[in-house]
């Protein structure tokens, strides 16, 4: 069976069958116990992690460890595989971190156009008010839905800049733990899988939060979706300890730490955090889980029938939430970090000056990840915590502008008086300042607890995170897909198209944001499925929505112009930025092992404008034949 | 120079074009202040408005202008100006932008103060959220409403809880919102300034009918507020089926049952009293006064087949008194005479 040679394939068989597994294990059990035989959810949660063992082994990702137990060796295989054809490879377990920053980015993506499409939907519910296509159950799902896809696309997207660059900048053959870091990509499918399969299993109702009693009391999609996350959490963990391993190990000689490229400081500030604050996410879900299943009242202060029968003392409510945000704070760092290191990178190759002030913003990436440790109850202003302790983290959270502005000050800073040139990549860069500006600028406003009191839980907030969010994230990526895709491919994009994409959502973009604001500051509700029209925030949402829809029409041009390109554009330059970064001095596309000999630096990494300065001293034999 | 000149000019314009714009408009952003909290609110935002309308000209001026004027010339290979940075402007933005920050934050905490320190002689109104109801007690006078009732000019502190999950008080035109969470009660202090109708909007995600979990608000002037307490205090004329109602209508029960056959949430009322019914486990049982009084106090004992998925609040024994049950199993069985 040729199908069969596709690791994914295999996987999702195994999936299927370790699911099935679980089902019959959970069933015999209960049988043996004198029980009625089938309990849905217990039997799906025990399938699910049976499932997600099952796609391990069948895509691969366990075999060689398993090998080793038995004291077999494994010889690193390199290049495509000798007996398919090429893009196999990218299907099954590859140990290539180019191949695994490839898979991470273009699952990714898939990722982000299931999360928006589901956007769409609810936007085309909300265009006006009352319920015109679905259902306020569907509704909750979808949102829901949407949130958690979209966080997952984005930490994948994450995942594909960092595995696929962070090598390639500090002049690694490869990542420190080639195995770790396949098993780290994969383990995102069976989740990804897992979390899309609630839709399958009656939804839920809580939005990505989660937040219990509602989520002790949701649909048992509510639990498919908490499994999802927690396996996602362990690729974070994995690949931000393979990433910090890979950095503090692996540099090219004359690499000291303030020589990086500036990027590789951004994947070591969300590493970090990646390292210390997923385990938090994990653990509060899987209380959400026992106190589900098993009736341990950690949360619900109104105990369940099952809880009283388990003798279980109330819970408490917020403390779920302090638990929660202990992660899901921090996170939004991880989301933004590497996409502001993408603008500090992209910015001097295209204004042909020096990165202003490139100490300061490094030390500004571990300064943001750092006080974003201690911020996180400004998510439970208006929640019931301790009211005096909403000083200090008001306090905190003000801070947290500091850093964020000694950014948009230094990026200004690099711009002004260089020779500012426009390619798609610079567009999506100077797009992303715009917007991450409006996302940073109405930040200080939820930080203030006075003000926060109104806006918390409005339209207001959504705008907010949007905007931080594409600004942080989504700008800088899409900037990073066009500037790479000639040393990952080999061919250049289009940039007519190109150019369309951003001239498309970029306008797109500007109007969802303020109108989301508008609505908001008017009293509309984060999370309903019906508004009012009385607070007149009709005209707004329509808006909104066909905002939405540019913003996805854009995605799909981009997508037609890199799925075409891929294969028919024109033949890459070695260099087509002059770029002084280590990947652009050897050829388009990157060879299988990237440097055939190890160079050296020699000096800064930006000077651009500086006659003589040398940043990469290549061997002359590994330099490219034809630098043009 | 002549460029910092010119920057700094467009600076300006923008800035000053927001801020025109700000002064008139600042109002229609937002709903009505009909609160004295609001008016901290606002102030608060509209200063934060003010110094955002600047950083946003300042960051997006430098762009503007940089665009034009550091655009590469066609033909122009060369690079910009080499300089690394200048430790003095990094200080300054680093610093100002704290002392800026800290400002805010010390102003935030004085407001939060202000609006948060009782007064003597507040209203308690205790107020519980349910799926999808909201409750009103007012425990000095023994009165309990679905419609929300405040005097004027005078404090109230809502007193928060909730019976089942997270919910949230928020009157958009008071500004000031607070979460009803299950096992603590929350105060939350608002003055109304302004007497007319509003309404509560929930606003924290609380399930399936979380969009429509709405109750009216009522500002009135003291004299007619007082009445208002007068009619409510007076003793009920009905019989207990009239109690019964009343006791339906605050606790939102007819949210999720109705009372004329149609289809909704749960069952309907009408004429089920005295009807043999099928459970969930299939036994048949009849319902009487017993089976009625165990489903409101613990409705996951014995589901009617054909609601195994739905979830009324558990916690229902904790709000209604002995009376209360009485009262409103008469109602339901009141119903039930109707069919006949």
């Amino acid at each position: 069976m040729v199908i069969f040679s596709l690791g994914i394939i295999r996987g999702i068989v195994g999936q299927i069958v370790g699911t099935a597994v679980g089902l019959i294990l959970v069933t015999l059990i209960r049988l043996l116990m004198g029980l009625p035989a089938w309990k849905a959810e217990p039997a799906m949660i025990i399938g699910a992690l049976i499932g997600a063992v099952g796609f391990m082994i069948g895509v691969g990702a366990l075999s060689d460890w398993f090998k080793w137990m038995g004291g077999k060796e494994t010889p690193m295989h390199h290049g495509p595989p000798t007996d398919k054809p090429a893009w196999t490879r990218y299907f099954s377990v590859d140990y290539n971190h180019k191949v695994i920053g490839v898979q991470y980015a273009v699952t990714g993506i898939l990722l982000v156009l299931v999360a928006g499409s589901l956007a769409l939907i609810f936007r085309t519910e909300l265009a006006q008010t009352g319920l015109q296509y679905i259902e306020a159950a569907t509704f909750n799902t979808l949102f829901g839905m949407h949130g958690i896809v979209m966080i997952a696309g984005i930490l994948l997207g994450v995942g594909g800049m960092i595995n696929y660059l962070v090598p390639l900048m500090i002049g690694a053959s490869d990542m420190a733990f080639p195995r770790l870091n396949a098993f780290g990509f994969w383990i995102n499918v069976p989740g990804a899988i897992l979390v899309i399969s609630a839709l399958f299993m009656g939804g839920w109702d809580t939005g990505w939060t989660g937040y219990p009693p509602l989520s002790v009391l949701a649909p048992m999609g509510v639990q498919a979706f908490m499994l999802g996350v927690y396996l996602v959490g362990i690729s974070s963990i994995v690949g931000s300890a393979n990433t910090l391993v890979t950095v503090a190990k692996m540099r090219a000689p004359g690499m000291s730490w303030f020589r990086m490229p500036i990027f590789v400081w951004a994947a070591v500030a969300t590493s970090i955090i990646q390292l210390t604050a997923t385990q938090l996410i994990g653990l509060s879900f899987l209380m959400v889980t026992v106190e589900r299943v098993l009736g341990m009242g950690f949360f619900n202060p109104v105990l369940t029938a099952h809880a009283i029968e388990v003798g279980s003392p109330p819970g408490n409510v917020v403390l779920f939430q302090h638990l929660f945000w202990f992660y899901s704070h921090p996170a939004v760092y991880v989301f933004i970090l590497p996409g502001l290191g993408i603008i500090s990178e992209l910015l001097p190759v295209f204004a042909r000056k020096p990165l202003f002030g490139y100490k300061w913003i490094a030390l500004s990436s571990l300064a943001i990840a750092l006080v974003g440790f201690l911020v996180w109850a400004h998510h439970m202003f208006t929640a019931g915590m301790e009211p005096f302790l909403r000083i200090p983290f008001q306090f905190a959270t003000m801070l947290v502008a500091v850093p964020t502005g000694v950014k948009f000050f230094s990026w200004v800073g690099t711009i002004w008086r260089g020779k500012l040139e426009f390619p798609t990549p610079m567009l999506f860069v100077l797009g992303a300042i715009s917007v991450f500006l409006i996302g940073g600028l109405t930040g200080p406003p939820n930080g203030t607890v006075t003000t926060d009191l109104y806006l918390h839980d409005t339209y207001w907030i959504v705008g907010h995170f949007h905007a931080t969010m594409f600004g942080g994230f989504i700008f800088p990526f899409f900037a990073a897909l066009y500037y790479w895709f000639p040393k990952a491919t080999g061919r250049m994009y289009n940039e007519r198209l190109g150019k369309l994409h951003f001239w498309l959502i970029l306008p797109g973009f500007w109007v969802q944001s303020l109108g989301q604001i508008a609505v908001g500051l008017l009293g509309m509700r984060r999370r309903i499925a019906d508004y009012d029209p009385a607070l007149g925030i009709q005209n707004g949402h329509v808006w909104i929505t066909v905002a939405g829809y540019v913003i996805g029409l854009s995605v799909l041009v981009m997508i037609y112009n890199l799925a075409w390109s891929a294969r028919k554009g024109p033949v890459a330059a070695a260099n087509p930025w002059r770029s002084r970064s280590p990947e652009f001095q050897i050829p388009s596309p990157i060879p299988e092992h990237s440097y055939a000999e190890a160079f050296v630096i020699t000096g800064e990494p930006y000077d651009y404008g500086l006659p003589g300065a040398t940043y990469v001293a290549m061997n002359p034999s590994a330099a490219p034949a034809a630098a043009d | 120079m002549k460029h910092l000149l010119g920057v700094s000019a467009l600076i300006a314009a923008i800035t000053l074009a927001a801020w025109a714009w700000l002064g008139t408009g600042f109002d229609k952003l937002l709903p009505i202040r009909a609160s004295e909290e609001s008016f901290y609110v606002d102030r608060l935002l509209g200063m934060q408005f003010y110094v955002i309308a600047f950083l946003f000209a300042l960051i997006i001026g430098f762009m503007l202008y940089s665009f034009i004027v550091f655009r590469r010339r066609p033909g122009d290979d060369g690079d910009g100006d080499h300089f690394h940075g200048n430790t003095t402007l990094e200080v300054v933005w680093t610093v100002v932008p704290l002392g800026v920050v800290l400002y805010f934050a010390v102003l935030g905490t004085g407001y939060l103060s202000d609006i948060t320190s009782p007064e003597t002689d507040e209203l308690v109104v205790e107020v519980t959220g349910s799926q999808w109801n909201w409750r009103f007690d007012y425990p000095e006078y023994g009165i309990s409403s679905a419609e929300l009732f405040l005097p004027v000019n005078r404090q109230t502190v809502l007193e928060l809880t909730s019976i089942d999950v997270i919910h949230s008080f928020w009157v958009p035109e008071f500004r000031v919102k607070q979460d009803a969470v299950p096992g603590m009660v929350h105060p939350l202090r608002i003055t109304p300034t302004e007497t007319g109708a509003y309404v509560v909007r929930c606003a924290e995600i609380c399930g399936l009918d979380h969009s429509y979990m709405l109750a009216d608000v009522s500002v009135m002037e003291t004299a007619d507020f007082d009445a208002w307490l007068q009619s409510q205090m007076a003793p009920p004329t009905g019989g207990l089926a009239e109690v019964g109602a009343e006791l339906a209508q605050v606790n939102g029960c007819l949210g999720c049952h109705s009372i004329d056959g149609s289809e909704n949430t749960g069952p309907t009322w009408l004429g089920i009293y005295g009807e043999e019914v099928y459970l969930a486990d299939g036994s048949e049982i009849i319902i009487d006064d017993a089976y009625l009084r165990a489903s409101i106090i613990d409705p996951g004992s014995q589901i009617v087949a054909g609601f195994e998925n739905v979830s009324m609040p558990a916690n229902f024994g904790a709000v209604l008194s002995d009376a209360d049950l009485d009262a409103l199993v008469a109602y339901i069985a009141s119903l039930g005479k109707d069919k006949e």
